[in-house]
């Protein structure tokens, strides 16, 4: 079967029908309003890209876009710094509480945003991180650091103990054998995780657009204001929805072959 | 697995994460707690409620409470619903998905884009895409006959939102399904083909099994998003025709922004919380007592 022309008959077609929304959105985004709403087309006949032009010139848009990239990668660095050592921990010992502690954290992403947001301006408010970068970065910790420790510690379970126990006894000290030889070792999860907390911390708007106001506008938060303005502009709206999967896709392209190298080597 | 030394001193290891979490959880939360407790009659003005919202919350003979109880059976049954398609979907096209070659790259980035896409986005596609007269799935569909109209016709919405969210996150699956199937050591299908066993057979007996532990992961993530879904049915059908759409997510929001009634709000993300808490839970210790049973 793996041979076959089935499967990939298969992939193709799943590929055609995902590709198709988004296909419909850089439609949108090269046509005006007044085309978009006027009339069914299956492709634009007079293509242009004003509207890409538009979000490039105005710094708002490209000071959002800034914005929204710094949170993210600040978030993804402290998310899968703390939770390499938690990770860890969790997949080599046993603790008082570990068990129960695991779980706890998984809660964590089980929280409704929509009413939590009130709480969370207050605290943020209070203590003074209110539209900075800096809060939608810690707010955000609160759901991608649980995830980061579920993902790690099955690929620090991927590593047999036997290593561990081997760089103990040539010499090495703690910090040194987590540095030298076992972050090497998990490379892959580390690739993989920090694509889900960046993704995931990318697609989250509803907290990012509490947390701020003025400095620290993410881009989808200028995005909204760009549809209560005059109207819907469905042009403008879809050609920063192309510009919001730039990002990602380039990440995703970096972290392939860890994924097609083997995700969750120990979780298997 | 059992042979773990055991070593209070890793409690270290976790302090950051714990710091982290924490700070960001534990306020906001005593906060809902507090809110549930007390009645608010505008700006600052509190006043002590007890368990009343709870109780009035867990009576369908109350309106509120006959809303919550619908609510929440539609938003069972939709995650139900995604999770029955997406899972067996995820695992066939990660099946698919070739070993080798350029083409596992391309193919990996095109399934990841979807994911990509802010929430309100994707909704916003789907406003356009599902529309009849210039939206491309609403034409096809009116085109071949069938009466699509996610504004007027329950099912037509209620499909919608499914179609939606199997769009949506189906590459969640795949990806950590396919991650999870290249870590199957190649002896383990020499050992199957020397055996003379069947494709299902190698499905069943060893891609399963080798399976379960991410698509635990995946199951678990796909039923707290589901549960919680909020964005794509506000911005594309807004909970309706009638309640047809309105789960938990966007009625809670109704009665914390619209109403105001912050009590009733808090009480019932409280006890939502605590479902999707206790599902989950449930799930995941009956997996990893199968998981200890299988090994042993």
């Amino acid at each position: 079967m793996r041979d076959s022309i089935i499967p990939r008959l298969a992939l193709a077609l799943y590929l055609v029908l995902l590709m198709l929304p988004i296909y419909w959105l850089i439609n949108m985004s090269l046509r005006t309003n007044a085309d978009i709403m006027s009339h069914f087309t299956l492709w634009p006949h007079e293509p242009s890209l004003i509207k890409y032009r538009e979000i490039f010139r105005d710094p708002s848009w490209v000071h959002a876009f800034g914005v929204s990239l710094t949170y993210v990668a600040i978030n993804t660095v402290i998310s899968v710094s703390v939770a390499l050592p938690a990770a860890y921990a969790f997949n080599r010992y046993h603790f008082v509480g570990d068990k129960h502690l695991f779980f706890w954290l998984l809660t964590n992403l089980m929280a409704p945003a929509a009413v939590f947001v009130m709480p969370f301006f207050n605290l943020y408010y209070a203590v003074g991180l209110f539209d900075t970068v800096w809060a939608v970065a810690l707010a955000h910790c609160l759901f991608n650091v649980p995830l980061a420790v579920w993902i790690l510690e099955g690929f620090v379970g991927g590593v047999p103990r036997e290593i561990d126990e081997t760089a103990a006894i040539d010499g090495y000290s703690f910090p040194r054998f987590f540095v030298r030889i076992f972050l090497p070792l998990i490379a892959n999860g580390i690739g993989v995780t920090a694509f889900f907390c960046f993704m995931f911390s990318w697609v989250e708007q509803l907290l990012a657009t509490t947390l701020t106001s003025s400095n620290a506008l993410p881009f989808a938060a200028v995005m909204t204001r760009s549809y209560s303005a005059s109207g819907m502009d469905w042009s403008l709206l879809s050609a920063a929805g192309v510009l919001t999967m730039v990002p990602g896709a380039v990440v995703i392209w970096f972290v392939r072959n860890h994924i097609a190298k083997g995700f969750a080597l120990g979780r298997v | 697995m059992n042979d773990k030394p055991w070593n209070n001193r890793a409690w270290f290891f976790v302090l950051p994460v714990l710091a982290f979490v924490l700070f960001s959880s534990i306020v906001p939360m005593m906060t809902v707690v507090n809110y549930s407790i007390q009645d608010s009659m505008g700006v600052n003005n509190f006043f002590w409620n007890g368990d009343a919202w709870f109780r009035e919350l867990l009576d369908p003979s109350t309106e509120i409470g006959a809303r919550f109880a619908g609510a929440l059976v539609r938003t069972f049954a939709f995650s139900l619903t995604c999770l029955a398609i997406e899972l067996p979907l995820g695992i066939a096209i990660a099946l698919c998905l070739p070993r080798r070659g350029w083409s596992i790259g391309a193919s990996l980035v095109l399934i990841a884009l979807p994911m990509l896409i802010p929430w309100n986005v994707v909704g916003t596609i789907w406003q356009i895409f599902t529309r009849a007269d210039i939206g491309l799935f609403g034409a096809v569909l009116t085109g071949i006959g069938l009466p699509y109209n996610v504004t007027q016709d329950p099912v037509s919405a209620w499909v919608t939102i499914v179609v939606i969210d199997v769009w949506h996150w189906t590459p969640l699956v795949i990806l950590l399904s396919y991650a999870g199937l290249r870590a199957i050591p190649d002896a383990f299908y020499q050992a199957a083909r020397i055996d003379g066993a069947s494709r299902w057979a190698v499905f069943i007996k060893i891609e399963l099994p080798k399976l379960q532990k991410v698509l635990v992961i995946a199951t678990l993530l796909r039923f707290m998003q589901t549960f919680m879904i909020y964005t794509e049915p506000v911005v594309v059908t807004g909970g309706g025709p009638g309640n047809a759409t309105t789960f938990l997510s966007i009625d809670l929001v109704k009665i914390a922004i619209g109403q105001v009634d912050l009590g009733k709000a808090a009480a019932m993300s409280l006890v939502y919380n605590l479902i999707i808490i206790t599902v989950c839970w449930v799930f995941y210790t009956v997996m990893t007592q199968l998981e200890r049973r299988r090994d042993a």
